[in-house]
């Protein structure tokens, strides 16, 4: 909140964790755009430790945590967990030592960039904390294995809530809450009754509730159907890949994440593709947006349309282009070419 | 050449419900189709609807001595402590597999090609199981179950769907890398039963990336199988960019009993404008009872009616509104049966 009396002349501290594989290549084009287009941020950059810090139990230390709890913004790169016991996530521990509750991800169809479906304008939004991710499983008897889903009303209304204000803000018109409360009545009944109790302080909002199957088919159909979604853990890591889908691929999708206190985390979608990693072939496109979406958190509204100008104009003429969008351009070309449009 | 055996002709007795909705135009439809064809079959109607506690014990016990139902949709009431009819109907059944055949028709474009596969879903537990409690106020619980017995037998249901069709690779679909234990299960038993069949390709993916991977790349996918939920997903995903819920054929089965049905969205019932002006597209339950008469073992009259259904979408003889037409479940009827040879 107090970010809105920062001036240019005092330079605004975010944390940037580049992260692992195709990461820092990515983060390296975001703070050359960001130099270019004279975004008043000064990056503390954090990098995934090669210890488990005790204090996390996870090779992200204290400090990093620490460093976005300060800032209340942030960027991070993708984060390879590397497969062993002892140490969690490190994606799971931000989201849970963040308590990182809401995961935004915008996906729309990048003007003269052709795609099957091209008239894709929607928001997902997806609670990030509960649901099926708890973690707890269990063996019953041999051969029989429970995982439980959980959740709860306070989780429920906080995302709800910021779907609907997200919305409200951001000048949208409905919001449609996925579910398939018609099955699992109690869990996703609570998550519907909790959308409904947040729509109604909301009247100029219209409100929906889509189940999830019929939503997937609706929205490989039309998918101008929908404006901001809604939904429990799972829906959303589904939903929100498969519109991703739609307009071209995990890298062109940023996304954001909100926590408590205002804290916003943004990060691309996609992981560390370790198969191009080191390659100079990488897109930056998904992690630029991600911080364009991070700058308009901080209210620095006109650098973030040239940052996104810039990036959307170079995709759409099309001269340079990375290879997952069938062009030849290396991460370094297609960074200095948006850099010349801003 | 073929000797029928004694008594081989005989009609055989289906049990209908007619359901809710856009159900009884639908199964209507095909009540005409094969009324016209003369099918050795004849249906004995039930009155079943979605709000009921419970399916009446007269139907259930028609369909245990039929062994064979065709069904509209039933309506799922939301959240009023009513479970589904249509998860009751396969779990007394045991109805543990769920088929939906998703593909392409000639001559109707679609923003996909050469999508041509076949979902097969566990039917009977996963997220399904019903097991939900209130811990405390404001925390609810939902148990997913995932059993080595229900999880061996889709996929080797799976496996010799793919086998017997000649299809050449059975995907499994899974969140293992979230759920370990659960869908980790899952996966070890497809795994397990992919060793049976080496001339088989097996492989797996996770589920966000399969629905991403469906809208971009549909043509790499053949036979999918998948747990309860995954599957109800990834179905409705396909049978949208092939086309549409209206036009896919489906049915649950088990080792004793069928029932076929609409594929995708078999809970879906339309809404009041397609029933009010009876436009429902009968494809899908059309192609669902082609698949029922080759179940009975009479392929030629399941062969006259599906070439006869694919005839009309072909010369876009007249098409339902989902299909961007404004033709009548009426018209679309009366155009196969003037199809049929
Ligand atoms: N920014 C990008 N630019 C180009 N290609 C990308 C980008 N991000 C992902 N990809 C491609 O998409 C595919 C999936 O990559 P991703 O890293 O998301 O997968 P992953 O195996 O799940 O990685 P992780 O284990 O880190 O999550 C890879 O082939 C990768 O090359
Ligand atoms: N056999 C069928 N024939 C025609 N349409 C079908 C069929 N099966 C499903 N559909 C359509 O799939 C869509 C989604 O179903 P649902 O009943 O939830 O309608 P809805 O979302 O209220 O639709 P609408 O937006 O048209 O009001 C509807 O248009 C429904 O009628
Ligand atoms: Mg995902
Ligand atoms: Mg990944």
């Amino acid at each position: 909140p107090f970010r809105a009396f920062s001036s240019a002349a005092t330079p605004i501290r975010a944390t940037l964790f580049p992260g692992d594989g195709i990461g820092p290549e990515i983060a390296e084009s975001v703070k050359q755009v960001f130099r270019t287009a004279d975004v008043p941020i000064e990056w503390e950059e954090h990098y995934v430790g090669d210890q488990i810090d005790p204090r996390t139990q996870s090779f992200l230390t204290w400090e990093s945590l620490e460093s976005v709890r300060r800032n209340g913004v942030g960027l991070k790169g993708p984060m390879a967990t590397p497969i062993g016991k002892g140490h969690r996530s490190l994606n799971l521990t931000l989201r849970k030592e963040l308590n990182l509750y809401a995961n935004v991800r915008p996906c729309y169809s990048l003007p003269g960039y052709k795609t099957r479906y091209d008239n894709v304008n929607l928001i997902t939004i997806r609670e990030n904390t509960e649901g099926e991710y708890s973690g707890l499983e269990h063996q019953v008897v041999r051969g029989v294995v429970e995982s439980l889903k959980i959740i709860t009303r306070q989780a429920s209304l906080r995302v709800a809530e910021y779907a609907f204000h997200y919305a409200k803000t951001h000048g949208r018109e409905r919001v449609s809450a996925i579910h398939k409360a018609n099955i699992m009545q109690k869990t996703d009944g609570l998550f519907l009754k909790c959308c409904r109790e947040v729509a109604e302080k909301y009247p100029e909002i219209k409100y929906e509730e889509v189940v999830i199957d019929n939503c997937c088919m609706m929205l490989v159909k039309n998918p101008a159907l929908f404006d901001v979604l809604v939904m429990p853990n799972l829906y959303g890591d589904i939903i929100s890949d498969l519109c991703a889908g739609l307009i071209g691929g995990l890298g062109l999708t940023p996304s954001c994440n909100i926590g408590e206190g205002g804290i916003a985390l943004a990060e691309a979608v996609h992981g560390s593709a370790p198969d191009i990693a080191g390659k100079n072939l990488a897109n930056p496109t998904a992690l630029l947006l991600s911080a364009v979406t991070m700058l308009r958190h901080l209210k620095l509204h006109d650098k973030a349309d040239r940052i996104q100008d810039a990036v959307l104009n170079t995709i759409s003429e099309g001269k340079y282009r990375t290879a997952d969008l069938g062009g030849s351009s290396s991460t370094t070309e297609f960074t200095n070419a948006i850099c010349d449009h801003i | 050449t073929y000797m029928p055996r004694p008594g081989d002709g005989d009609l055989r007795p289906v049990t209908l419900i007619p359901g809710d909705g856009i159900g009884p135009l639908v199964t209507n439809a095909v009540e005409q189709v094969m009324e016209a064809m003369h099918a050795p079959v004849y249906f004995e109607r039930y009155d079943v609807h979605g709000y009921m506690k419970e399916v009446p014990r007269e139907v259930m016990e028609s369909i245990l001595k039929n062994k064979v139902c065709l069904k509209g949709g039933l309506m799922t009431p939301m959240g009023g402590g009513v479970s589904s009819l249509n998860v009751q109907l396969r779990k007394e059944l045991d109805l543990y597999a769920s088929l939906v055949n998703c593909f392409n028709f000639p001559g109707l474009p679609t923003r996909h090609e050469n999508v041509d596969i076949v979902v097969i879903r566990e039917n009977t537990e996963g997220e399904y199981s019903g097991l939900e409690h209130e811990v405390v106020p404001g925390v609810v619980e939902s148990l997913k179950v995932i059993s080595k017995f229900s999880s061996e037998r889709i996929a080797k249901y799976a496996f010799e769907y793919a086998y017997l069709n000649n299809r050449k690779k059975v995907t499994a679909v899974h969140k293992a890398n979230i759920m370990k234990l659960a869908d980790g299960l899952f996966l070890e038993s497809c795994r397990e039963v992919a060793t049976q069949y080496p001339n088989i390709q097996y492989n797996e993916v996770i589920v966000d990336n399969c629905c991403m991977q469906l809208v971009s790349k549909p043509e790499q996918f053949d036979v999918m199988v998948t747990p309860n939920l995954y599957g109800n997903l990834v179905a409705n995903t396909a049978a949208g960019i092939a086309g549409g819920t209206g036009l896919m054929p489906g049915g649950n089965v088990g080792y004793d009993y069928a029932i076929f049905e609409q594929g995708a969205s078999a809970g879906n019932v339309g809404n009041e404008k397609i029933v009010e002006g009876k436009k429902a597209n009968p494809v899908a339950l059309l192609l669902s009872s082609a698949m029922m008469l080759r179940h009975l073992q009479f392929p030629s009259f399941a062969d006259r009616l599906e070439s006869a259904v694919k005839r009309v979408i072909m010369e876009d003889k007249c098409r339902t509104k989902d299909l961007g037409g404004d033709s009548t479940t009426q018209d679309v009827v009366d155009a196969v049966i003037s199809f049929l040879d």
